[in-house]
């Protein structure tokens, strides 16, 4: 059974069609990607799934359990956590009290396993642990924003541009951390604009235009697409 | 630096769960009675009366910071919610008073814990610690905190499913609405009419507040030992709050609203919750106000008697618990000593908040606590060092 399944999915924001039905499946233990151009909806998708906007049409299962239109503290509860675009980090707030808040929905013993299993994978962070996060790098937010979002625990952990404003050596880091991740039975649905890493990462691709998916395939596949390659990789 | 995991959940202690319950109020009462029975009988009535408001103020500065400061809710009403609570508490204790002690006179039957700075003791007739009159304050003074924090959730309920500055608008609507209310009660009846005070029933008591009139003659019970017992419980409460995961939760609402909701945060649940509790301390506060000045009257109790709280919270830093109780200290005493150069006296207190602000614009301690600042801590590291190696 799919993990997680959208089928033809509508969100407005006012006479905005951000996403005009659009159809995606996540197969446990996988690593998804949904590319595209500014304003194609990707960060929407996001949304939807956590439950930030409510979607206008349409059906989210999880685990074969509708949450289409759930707050998104019970979907958080459910196993889905995000790491939403721009980090979120609480920048007031120590890198400590983040990731408290990252496990905020969790009653279980398991919590404090979990922080040190996120400071392993993050290092920095345990090095900064009762600094204000908004006295981080750049690099080191986007590190503090995943680690929150694992804090919950999530089968499905979804990233919204990890790479965002980062230089490449970093990028580099964040995705072989997000391998890792995966590689440790996390599932993940990333959205990311740099298409190179992303498809190298993923084990499928979606391909979102103005509110449509109008392609998706093997990441590897769709790679060496044309149209891909054209559009997104800047080759050719 | 250190690489051992600090535990951020608080863990079990030695004490148990009942005692880490208690030690609060024990501290609380501690300070109540050194208050009481140390500071009060060295200073004269006028000090005494700067004291108790600065213990009211530290209440609604730090109740306020709950709401303004923890979830980062804008509200213009905190004098509402204030109030509420004293015409609620004076009313009853008023009334009650009359009725209870059956007195041509509504007087003082408080015990030496209500007694205030002027009471001498008499040995012919010792006060009891605690008499039927404080029982009657106490319970008076719980409803008025009980019914501003109904009002809390009534008028939070509905706005704060908003985003925006609608609490803003909606709390200065309220405070002009508790206003017109209560100056819409009946005249109150006074104590010189004994047989009126007896034939009308409590229920129809409860609505002669005096109007525009205001209600006065409420006995005076407020004394450093309730402000300041009343002033601790909420600073105990409120730092317990900031580093609980509620606590954690609501901070979280003010730094990233929609972040705080994909942690699963239910960011209505945890505004109203603050709103309400907010309302509480605020309503005890206003309880205890009537209670030391005798009178009520709504139209003190506007919005520019809710800025007065606000300045003091953005003065203390926001979110600064430590903080609030020293602007609340400070800008209670300030105008009362700058009064000897009258006329320039505003003046000088508008000029302190600016160049305040301009120094620092996050208040003095930001969102932290004084304690928690750089320098103090390495002040109070070296002093445990020194103490260690001694
Ligand atoms: N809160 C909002 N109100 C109105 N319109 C919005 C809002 N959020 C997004 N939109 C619009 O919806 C469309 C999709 O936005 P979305 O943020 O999902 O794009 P995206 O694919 O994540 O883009 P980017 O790569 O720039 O992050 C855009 O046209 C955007 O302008
Ligand atoms: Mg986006």
């Amino acid at each position: 059974m799919s993990l997680l399944v959208i089928d033809n999915l509508q969100v407005n924001y006012g006479a905005i069609k951000a996403l005009r039905g659009i159809s995606l499946k996540v197969e446990p233990g996988q690593i998804v990607t949904l590319i595209g151009s500014n304003g194609a909806g990707k960060s929407t998708t996001l949304r939807a799934i956590s439950g930030l906007v409510k979607p206008a049409s349409g059906s989210i299962l999880f685990e074969g359990k509708p949450i289409g239109g759930a707050a998104p503290h019970k979907i958080v509860r459910l196993g889905i956590s995000q790491a939403p675009e721009g980090r979120g980090i609480f920048a007031n707030l120590t890198v400590a009290e983040n990731l408290a808040l990252g496990a905020f929905q969790r009653r279980d013993a398991g919590v404090e396993a979990d922080r040190e299993k996120a400071l392993g994978l993050f290092p920095r962070l345990r090095e900064r642990f009762q600094q204000n996060a908004g006295t981080l790098s750049g690099g080191e937010q986007q590190m503090l924003a995943i680690a929150r979002a694992l804090m919950a625990r999530p089968r499905l952990l979804l990233l919204d541009e990890p790479s965002l404003g980062l230089a490449p050596q970093v990028t580099q880091t964040i995705f072989r951390i997000i391998r890792d991740i995966n590689a440790s039975g996390t599932t993940i649905l990333l959205v990311e604009q740099n298409a190179n890493m992303a498809l190298d990462v993923a084990h499928h691709a979606y391909v979102l235009e103005v509110g449509e998916i109008v392609l998706s395939d093997a990441a590897a596949k769709l790679a060496q697409s044309d149209e891909v390659r054209k559009h997104y990789l800047g080759v050719g | 630096m250190s690489s051992q995991p600090v535990s951020v959940k608080g863990s079990g202690g030695a004490g148990g769960a009942p005692l880490r319950m208690l030690w609060p109020f024990a501290l609380a009462l501690a300070v109540a009675a050194f208050m009481h029975f140390v500071v009060g009988p060295n200073f004269n009535g006028t000090v005494v009366q700067v004291l108790l408001f600065a213990g009211i103020n530290i209440t609604l500065a730090v109740s306020l910071t709950m709401v303004n400061g923890f979830t980062g809710q804008f509200s213009i009403g905190h004098a509402g919610f204030m109030a509420v609570g004293g015409y609620v508490a004076g009313g009853l204790v008023y009334y009650l008073s009359a009725r209870f002690f059956d007195s041509p006179q509504i007087a003082f039957h408080g015990g030496i814990l209500s007694a205030g700075a002027d009471y001498r003791p008499d040995p012919d007739h010792p006060l009891p610690l605690l008499s039927r009159g404080d029982l009657i304050m106490i319970g008076s003074c719980l409803a008025g905190g009980l019914v501003a924090a109904g009002a809390g959730y009534v008028v939070g309920l509905p706005t704060l499913r908003l985003r925006g500055d609608y609490l803003a608008i909606v709390t200065l609507g309220f405070g002009e609405i508790v206003r017109v209310i209560f100056q819409g009660t009946g005249p109150q009846v006074l104590f010189t009419k004994a047989q009126e005070m007896r034939d009308t029933p409590l229920h129809q008591l409860a609505w002669k507040l005096g109007g525009a009139q205001g209600f006065n003659f409420i006995p005076i019970y407020a004394t450093l030992f309730w402000v300041f017992l009343l002033a601790s419980i909420t600073v105990a409460a409120a730092l317990r709050l900031k580093y609980s995961s509620p606590g954690r939760a609501m901070i979280s609402i003010r730094e990233d609203e929609v972040a705080a909701q994909a942690m699963g945060v239910n960011v209505t649940r945890y505004k109203v919750r603050a709103f309400v509790l907010a309302s509480f301390f605020a309503g005890l506060a206003g309880a205890l106000a009537a209670l030391s000045i005798g009178q009520m009257n709504a139209s003190a109790y506007g919005f520019i008697k809710s800025f007065d709280f606000i300045i003091m919270i953005v003065l203390g830093g926001m979110g600064s618990i430590s903080g609030a109780v020293l602007a609340a200290t400070v800008l209670t005493i300030l105008p009362e000593a700058l009064r000897q150069f009258d006329s320039y006296r505003m003046i000088a207190y508008a000029l302190l908040l600016i160049i305040i602000m301009i120094l620092r614009p996050q208040g003095l301690f930001g969102i932290r606590e004084v304690w928690e600042l750089g320098p103090v801590r390495r002040l109070l590291a070296r002093a445990g060092r020194g103490g260690s190696a001694a």
